[in-house]
């Protein structure tokens, strides 16, 4: 059975906000759309975004990591959103395991949201109902685009390409190999929720100097070092003394 | 084109919205990347905007920036009609009535003419951000003012003028890391902002390829996050670090010995009798030599095999890099290797340390992985390729350790100098233009300077006649400078001057400054196209807008007339008399030239146009157009026939037929030309130009054979190819300049030595001490001007990857990930405060002061208090309501820096303060020194209110301009 996911790579995500932006115009104008914006110009202002960038500080001075923590809805495999959701608008999709929302049945309760342990529904002001991330299911089976391009837009978008799509449980899928090689891991596993989006680890890559690599052969130093002979003609021993 | 969707599995999803109606594609300008993208319609409305998977630049990706380039256009802080300021109404305060284009053109050209006919340079053209420099440049030069620049005198000229006077080539445009290739990458300074999307592009390839990143930044924020190891460092105290770096490798012998030899000037002898006009010069020899913007291969290096000197890269011969000579007729010389390694001694990791706050051993260390990664991982391309001295070689070689640094390194008034000591280093490790290190883009490499030339006399400046000369320059020797005879600058803003002798894009961030206060003159007319001067863009920002409203004691503006043009209101366009609505990067025609900044590759030169997707605005009008019109009104001689009659229809036109000068097949596009669109650099215009870029992606990519894509300073294929296209003149090699002679040149003036032009007495000091042929570290002029135990915390701001500049408030999407900014502020540093977190704080320099509020943070080093560059924004202004969170919560950093630092003069009473003052920049380059400020902190009272301060009163909403919306749910669809 497919499972659809994304596997974000927070070794390479600068943070850039790419995934934020590139989501809510695909969005907003699309099937899950329009995404309000409350006092887009004004105090406070606050919109519907499927996809937000949290940044963390972890450790302290001078050993601080500086963290960007992309979060979007993890598509779990076992959603606490949709068995609280009174009117079946909540829905995990068997054919892909996409968790959606249907607009028409949905009341704007907000059980589902206080279930959500992640935080990643986001209800939408204006029209009274609960949005999420859909995983651009309105681009990913378009087939008038290009195979290259039925991806969501923020996989799309992303710089770094830190954003990985594609079915976690086929394990020759590009997501399932990235998360046995990398470490991937999903967030709160005691929930027992069973996200399917995952993430990749920071990884550090180190060079080891050993020190006898240093000292060479070769050292052009040895070539400087090499001091040019005085003239023939400079004074020397030889002209004051004949012992 | 319709496109059919199918939405097979969509059963329970509303019903799919209608599909894209056509796709366009052009070149995003929501920052100055300039990546491809395409733009999708649906009802003539924007769906959306994804990068262009064909675009050399972003292949496919996109940032947070260019995804809300629909919020940009759809703006209410767009700009719709012309306005003229109403009368009575004070400047700054916003009040405007609609006028025609036509009023518009006739008052202008009107006034501009009566300028050009009696005194030119009293027009004064400064541009911000913009990417037309080569048409608006021409326009000045046209009109024949010397007063004109592009904002990089603010920007990075520290990294151009540094790089370019040391390897003929800079980062960005102009070249940058290969991190392809590349096994070890350091990052220095804040750098987000430059060549964003290929850089994110490039280091996340980098690291899955297991390449090691290493970032020195006083800030762990933006790509610093994910750098293998973060090394904070105190601000400005870069030099330091470089040189002590610099002093490792040579003591190590971790220098690629080959490398200097044949390509840099380490070997040259200087000159080292102190009696003799020469002094610090390298010997030549007396064949006489073609004279030419290019360095003649005739200085001489001692020979090891026969222990004497000899003409550079003669057949057989190797030179000492260490040690010293005397020539047959007793003048002692050394090679400049020598002085290098002399002048390192005592730059020791111990003596960094202290400077910068990084452990020794850890200096020791990342020198050591520097030079051995250079000289162990090595790479060899199997390209055969000839150097200008006929030597084949079978390979390029590569050392794979790159660098990039922009602004964090730049903005810093002994940033000249860090830059210098920054490119001797990569040369040290044998890295320039070789695979896995820097590699150059086209035009560059260019000749050490350029030739480019300023005129060096005020003679220059006629009424009625084009500026003879370029208004800006790379001055080779203090003859170039463009001053007087007594050695007064002629340029508004003291470029070229011996203020600022190398300030080669100029002082854009002292003109509003100098043209009040009437030093070195009065002006007429300000026309400011897309610079926020009157907030983020100057420092001093409270005085400065008291400056662009004073007048003088016959009731007289002090600048008389402002003009702006821009596509949004803004804090800049408050005080203008004249405003000038530009179209948005959707709605116009533009080219990335190969005469300005072009998007070339590594491999090859490329340029690109935008063209027009969406009809403009409103009356909106491009200022390309502008400035054709005016061009054309005022009989300049490249916008008129000799009849004096229109010669360009429109912009585009221009862009086809324009060229540099008659039959030269020269003009602003380099692709396409000849009457079929056959020819490249050179051919005659051809009239389906912008039609062919349109069909290609918006760009022109000439790949070159691989033959020349490195090695390109020395490499002989490429010089001349680059010379039969006519990119340079000459096919000379360009030698890295460890030593300057350039820099030698002015100290020598300084020291009264030489037959050229000498600094007036209160500078020769300052000219003397900075123009040092070899890098030096000094503290910083503000620290120096500075009781650092008063004012002991340095401030800098960090450049957020969703926000570019002011530009990004007015826009709904981006502004809720950036709505305010607070001061970030080591936890330990503000505790000892008594600050907590989110407190309201005041930030106080010598200067001035502004009220914010702090966030602890660990990751920012304990002496540096930092906040995202231009956040906070005066009340109203960008048709925010005057209660939003950026005028209320954000605050701008700039109301505690200065334009100016006391100057050598000071106490003469000289000026309107009493003293005279000397811009806060780096005195070689005048790059502005933003990042120097010193600053303390201290909790706000517990009475006060919690809002930003300073407060300016709120700017009210211009004639046609869109109302505000309250709410807005983005659909595109037709009539929404």
């Amino acid at each position: 059975m497919t499972q659809l996911a994304l596997v974000i790579d927070l070794n390479v995500c600068v943070g850039c906000h790419a995934c934020v932006t590139s989501c809510k115009e695909w969005n907003t104008s699309g099937a899950a759309g329009p995404l309000a914006d409350l006092s887009p110009y004004g105090a406070n202002p606050s919109g519907t975004f499927f996809n937000r960038v949290q940044t963390y500080e972890v450790g302290e001075f001078p050993h601080t990591e500086t963290v960007h923590f992309p979060k979007s809805c993890l598509h779990c495999e076992e959603p606490p959103c949709v068995p609280v959701c009174p009117t079946g608008a909540s829905y995990k999709r068997k054919e892909d395991g996409i968790v959606l929302v249907d607009y028409g049945k949905c009341i704007g309760c907000k059980y589902c949201s206080w279930a959500c342990p992640y935080g990643a529904r986001e209800i939408d002001e204006e029209r009274k109902v609960m949005t999420k991330c859909t995983l651009c299911v309105d681009r990913i089976y378009d087939t008038s685009l290009p195979e290259a391009e039925r991806k969501p837009a923020c996989v799309m978008a992303c710089p770094t390409n830190a954003r990985l799509f594609g079915d976690v449980h086929d394990p020759d899928s590009v997501v399932s190999q990235a998360i046995r090689e990398n470490g991937g891991y999903q967030l709160m596993p005691e929930w027992g929720t069973q996200p399917a989006n995952h993430y990749l680890p920071r990884r550090k890559t180190r060079l080891r100097i050993h020190e006898d690599e240093l000292l060479r052969a070769d050292n052009p130093l040895k070539i400087e070092g090499r001091q040019p002979r005085p003239a023939l003609s400079e004074p020397s021993l030889d002209d004051v003394t004949s012992w | 084109m319709a496109l059919a969707v199918t939405l097979p599995l969509m059963s329970a999803m509303p019903a799919p919205a209608a599909p894209v109606d056509e796709v366009r594609k052009t070149t995003c300008y929501m920052c100055a990347c300039r990546c491809g993208i395409r733009v999708h319609l649906r009802d003539g409305k924007v769906r959306y905007i994804d990068g262009n998977p064909e675009h050399p630049l972003n292949r496919g990706v996109i940032c947070a920036k260019g995804s809300s380039g629909i919020m940009k256009q759809y703006s209410p802080a767009r700009l719709t009609r012309p306005l003229l300021r109403k009368a009575g109404a004070e400047r700054g305060a916003g009040e405007f009535e609609p006028i025609s284009w036509e009023q518009a053109y006739s008052l202008l050209a009107e006034r501009l003419a009566k300028i050009r006919a009696s005194d030119p340079k009293r027009f004064a053209l400064f541009t911000g951000r913009d990417q037309m420099q080569a048409l608006t440049g021409l326009f000045a030069r046209q009109f024949g003012t010397p007063n004109y620049a592009a904002h990089g005198g603010f920007c990075s000229v520290n990294m151009a003028a540094g790089m370019i006077y040391t390897i003929g080539g800079s980062f960005w445009e102009f070249g940058g890391p290969d991190l392809e290739r590349a096994r070890l990458f350091v990052m220095i300074g804040t750098a987000e902002d430059h060549h964003s999307n290929p850089l994110k592009i490039a280091i996340s390839r980098f690291k899955r390829n297991g390449g090691r990143f290493i970032s020195i930044n006083p800030v762990r924020t933006g790509y610093s996050a994910i750098a293998d190891e973060w090394l904070p460092i105190r601000p400005g105290s870069d030099g330091a670090l470089l040189l002590a770096l610099i002093h490792e490798l040579i003591g190590q012998g971790l220098y690629d010995r080959d490398f200097l030899v044949r390509y840099t000037n380490a070997g040259q002898l200087v000159n080292l009798d102190e009696g003799s006009d020469e002094y610090g010069m390298f010997l030549r020899t007396e064949v006489p030599q073609e004279e030419g913007c290019f360095d003649p291969q005739n200085q001489l290096w001692w020979d090891r095999a026969s222990n004497r000197p000899v003409v550079t890269h003669s057949e057989g011969c190797d030179p000492y890099l260490l040690g010293e000579f005397r020539l047959a007729d007793g003048t002692p010389v050394k090679p400049a290797f020598q002085l290098l390694q002399e002048r390192v001694k005592d730059y020791t990791p111990e003596w960094a340390e202290g400077i910068t706050g990084i452990p020794a051993a850890t200096i020791r260390r990342l020198a050591q992985e520097m030079g051995v990664t250079a000289r162990d991982q090595k790479i060899e391309l199997p390209i055969a390729w000839t150097d200008c001295w006929g030597k084949d070689h079978d390979t390029v070689t590569g050392n794979p350790v790159a660098f990039h640094a922009m602004r964090g390194l730049a903005a810093h008034s002994n940033g000249f100098h860090t830059i210098r000591a920054l490119a001797i280093l990569m040369t040290l490790l044998g890295t320039i233009d070789r695979p896995g290190g820097f590699r150059h883009k086209a035009p560059f490499p260019r000749p050490i300077p350029p030739c480019a030339k300023t005129p060096n006399t005020p003679l220059a400046v006629k009424p009625n006649s084009v500026l003879d000369g370029m208004a800006l320059g790379w001055p080779a020797e203090p003859d170039d400078l463009f001053v007087d005879e007594a050695g007064n600058p002629v340029r508004i803003d003291k470029a070229f001057s011996w203020e600022y002798p190398l300030s080669v894009h100029g002082l854009m961030h002292n003109v509003i400054t100098n043209a009040w206060r009437g030093d070195p003159y009065r002006i007429d007319t300000l026309l400011i196209f897309m610079a926020n001067m009157a907030w983020n863009s100057t420092m001093n920002t409270a005085q400065v807008r008291r400056m662009l409203n004073d007048r003088d004691e016959q009731g007289e503006y002090k600048i008389p007339f402002i003009v702006v043009c821009d596509a949004f209101q803004s804090e800049m366009t408050a005080f203008a008399d004249l405003v000038l609505p530009d179209t948005t990067y959707l709605e116009r025609h533009d080219v990335m030239s190969m005469l300005d900044r072009p998007i070339s590759e590594f491999d090859g030169p490329v340029d690109s146009v935008r063209v027009p997707v969406l009809a403009p605005t409103g009356e909106c009008r491009p200022f390309q157009e502008v400035l054709i019109e005016l061009g054309t009104r005022l009989k300049l001689p490249a916008f008129t026939t000799k009849e004096g009659e229109r010669k360009y229809r429109d912009y585009p036109d221009f862009i086809v037929n324009y060229e540099t000068e008659p039959g030269s097949g020269i003009g602003f596009l380099a692709g396409w030309r000849g009457r079929g669109g056959e020819k490249f650099m050179r051919g005659e215009p051809n009239p389906r130009q912008w039609e062919m870029y349109a069909q290609n992606n918006c760009i022109y990519h000439h790949e070159l054979p691989r033959s020349y894509q490195y090695m390109r300073n020395w490499n002989q294929g490429y010089l001349d190819w680059s010379q039969r296209s006519r990119i340079t003149r000459y096919a000379e090699p360009i030698l890295i300049h460890l030593y300057s002679e350039v820099l030698q040149k002015f100290r020598l003036a300084a020291q009264g030595k030489g037959l050229s032009r000498k600094p007036p007495a209160h500078l020769r000091q300052r000219i003397e001490t900075y123009f040092d042929p070899l890098p030096f570290y000094y503290a910083p002029l503000e620290a120096q001007a500075t009781d650092t135990r008063s004012y002991p915390l340095a401030a800098v701001t960090q450049r957020p990857m969703a926000m570019y500049h002011s530009w990004d408030s007015q826009n709904a999407w981006l502004r809720q990930i950036h709505a305010h900014n607070y001061l970030f502020v080591n936890g330990r540093t503000a505790r000892a405060s008594g600050i907590d977190d989110g407190d309201w704080i005041w930030v106080e320099s010598q200067w001035g002061r502004v009220r914010c509020m702090a966030r602890h943070s660990e990751a920012v080093e304990p002496g540096t208090v930092w906040t995202w560059n231009a956040i906070g924004k005066a009340a109203g202004a960008w048709n925010l309501a005057p209660d939003a969170n950026e005028s209320r919560l954000g605050f701008l950093l700039n109301h505690v820096i200065s334009e100016e630092l006391p100057s050598p003069r000071r106490g003469e009473g000289q000026g309107e303060r009493g003293q005279a003052f000397i811009s806060n920049s780096d005195p070689v380059t005048g790059q502005a020194a933003w990042y120097d400020v010193r600053v303390r902190i201290r909790k706000a009272d517990a009475g006060e209110e919690a809002r930003t301060a300073p407060q300016f009163a709120p700017l009210q909403p211009y004639p046609g301009q869109e109302k505000r919306r309250s709410v807005w749910t983005y659909f595109a669809r037709s009539g929404k």
